[in-house]
């Protein structure tokens, strides 16, 4: 490593104000949900004359938000654990097993991640009606874990090549059982794929509107991003409320990006740049 | 022994490709087959068209404009992330310290839900006290109800939202070139902007051109920003082919012609990657 010079201290830090300008509409959403009510309206000035709670209190204070936030945490955790689970499954069948119509099967999956919505939203929409599954954590569950599964199997099989078939073999030779081999010797190697690919399924769960918007009709199963978009204004639009909702529908999000940045690299790598 | 293994392989294959089947591949044909159906359930309406509804959208300027903003809010978008991309790479690889807390800031904006992202640029764009027309020095400018504006600011808002994910995908290439090339350049005697034409962005070029690719079918597909932050409006100028297929679906309820939409939607996606694949194949950047 060079020492760095003064002018490249200041060169590096002018380039970080700069990337911090690039968060400015996160960061201006930031400020406008700590302003006072009545410094809403006014700009200049742009900073406010005091802080506030009071528009997280108001969020919090409807059933609504509150609501949206539990359905989004319970549909997320449990769409992330099902399409893992398949995933994981249908991934390590693919790498270990000789599948007819392996590479069939591979360009089908990659395909899949391709595939846009709002091409089975309709058909979706009437099948789920047709279980009598409208308004319930189930339907985004099966939506979501269908859609989040073919990036899951792409990421897994990736990771999966990368912990050599050797290792099994050895400790089949050793007496293992494949189950056995495969609970003490892959899985712990593949643990920070599994997390990468844990992430980007619970953020994808979280964020997605589409299904969510359309499979739900009542606070029973609306997601944040729904509650977001339909977020109630009865006579003007309460911009402090939408910014302090908006923040906490980014709280999985910021925590992914600055505490677990590691895996979510890896992860949208690991997707992109196989052949 | 060989058969019995490839049992086992389709056993444990098994439950995701049923999920899979049930889930995606069912509705898809599914989907064909309501795009070739009339079905108005408000009315009762419910029969076989044929391709009744494809020969209505070929002649529906409807269609035709939302087609048009489609391919140019991808194609506008798309090439702005790209040239943005490729700079803020360069500008994160020459960042000495502070290079993670860079990347968290531009990766923000890639992980935030696409509907928070439309109600940040909702409000930066409003047209009083938006922060966006105060920078401007405190033009009156209607962003989103404008109809020249709302194309532009949607893109902008796209742009903003998923430019990050080129840059990382360029950046980490650039941290895989090894240092003895640039030492091999500059030996002979190649400048900053020699080495950068010359060595830097045609190490580059394969990596760009498969963001490309995945930024130009996500492009194509999205829905959530638009429908969120200007539902298409106004006067229809930023309703791209999702947003047609969804008011057609659940709005005019009419379930035959949103399908066929979305079936259209699809097709363009499938035939975008395989006309680039090929395209790709034959410069030999992917196998």
């Amino acid at each position: 490593m060079r020492p760095v010079s003064p002018l490249g201290r200041l060169r590096d830090g002018l380039m970080l104000v700069g990337f911090a300008l690039y968060a400015t509409p996160f960061l201006w959403q930031l400020l406008t949900a700590f302003k006072p009510e009545a410094e809403l309206m006014v700009l200049p000035p742009l900073l406010p004359t005091r802080l506030t709670w009071e528009h997280f209190r108001a969020v919090l204070d409807q059933s609504v938000m509150l609501r949206a936030l539990v359905n989004s945490l319970g549909v997320g955790t449990i769409t992330t654990a099902l399409a893992l689970a398949l995933g994981l499954f249908g991934a390590y069948g693919l790498t270990r097993y000789p599948i007819p119509g392996k590479g069939l099967l591979l360009l089908v999956v990659v395909g899949g991640t391709a595939f846009p919505q709002i091409a089975t939203v309709s058909p979706l929409y009437l099948l789920l009606r047709a279980l009598g599954l409208r308004d319930t954590w189930l339907a985004l569950i099966l939506a979501n874990t269908s859609f989040a599964l073919p990036l899951v199997i792409w990421l897994l099989t990736g990771f999966l090549q990368e912990v050599p078939a050797q290792l099994e073999e050895a400790a089949a030779v050793d007496g293992a059982s494949r189950p056995r081999a495969f609970r003490w010797i892959v899985l712990p190697l593949l643990a920070p794929g599994l997390a990468s690919a844990a992430l980007l399924t619970f953020l994808f769960s979280w964020n997605e509107f589409l299904f969510a918007y359309t499979f739900t009709a009542t606070e029973a199963s609306r997601t944040v991003p729904v509650a977001l978009a339909l977020f109630p204004g009865v006579f003007e639009v309460p911009w402090g409320d939408i910014a302090a909702a908006s923040m906490l529908a980014s709280v999985p999000p910021v925590v992914l990006v600055i505490v677990l940045q590691r895996y979510l690299v890896r992860g949208l790598l690991g997707g992109a740049l196989r052949e | 022994m060989r058969d019995r293994r490839s049992w086992h392989g389709l056993l444990l294959l098994a439950p995701a490709l049923l999920t899979l089947g049930a889930l995606t591949l069912y509705p898809t044909v599914w989907v064909l087959w309501l795009s070739l159906q009339r079905r108005v359930p408000i009315f009762d309406v419910h029969r076989f068209e044929g391709i009744g509804n494809y020969a209505f959208l070929a002649t529906d300027p409807r269609f035709w404009k939302a087609a048009q903003v489609t391919v140019l809010f991808t194609i506008a978008s798309v090439a702005l992330e790209a040239v943005g991309g490729v700079l803020t790479a360069l500008a994160l690889r020459g960042q000495r310290w502070g290079s993670r807390v860079a990347l968290s800031l531009l990766l923000l904006a890639w992980a935030l839900p696409s509907v928070v992202t439309a109600k940040l640029f909702e409000w930066l764009y409003n047209p009083a006290v938006g922060l966006i027309n105060f920078v401007l020095g405190g033009l009156p400018l209607n962003w989103l109800g404008d109809p020249r504006l709302a194309l532009p600011g949607l893109i902008l808002a796209d742009v903003w939202r998923t430019m990050p994910f080129v840059t990382l995908l360029c950046y980490a290439r650039l941290l895989a070139i090894p240092v003895e090339i640039y030492e091999a350049a500059q030996l002979d005697g190649a400048g900053a902007v020699a080495t950068l034409t010359r060595v830097t962005l045609p190490l580059l070029r394969r990596i760009l051109l498969i963001a490309v690719l995945f930024r130009t079918l996500d492009a194509i597909r999205s829905f959530d920003l638009m429908f969120v932050l200007t539902g298409g409006g106004p006067a229809g100028t930023t309703e791209t082919l999702t947003v047609y297929a969804y008011r057609s679906l659940f709005q005019a309820v009419q379930l035959g012609l949103g399908s066929a939409v979305g079936v259209v939607v699809f097709a363009l996606v499938m035939l975008t990657a395989w006309a680039y694949l090929r395209a790709l194949r034959s410069e030999g950047i992917v196998a």
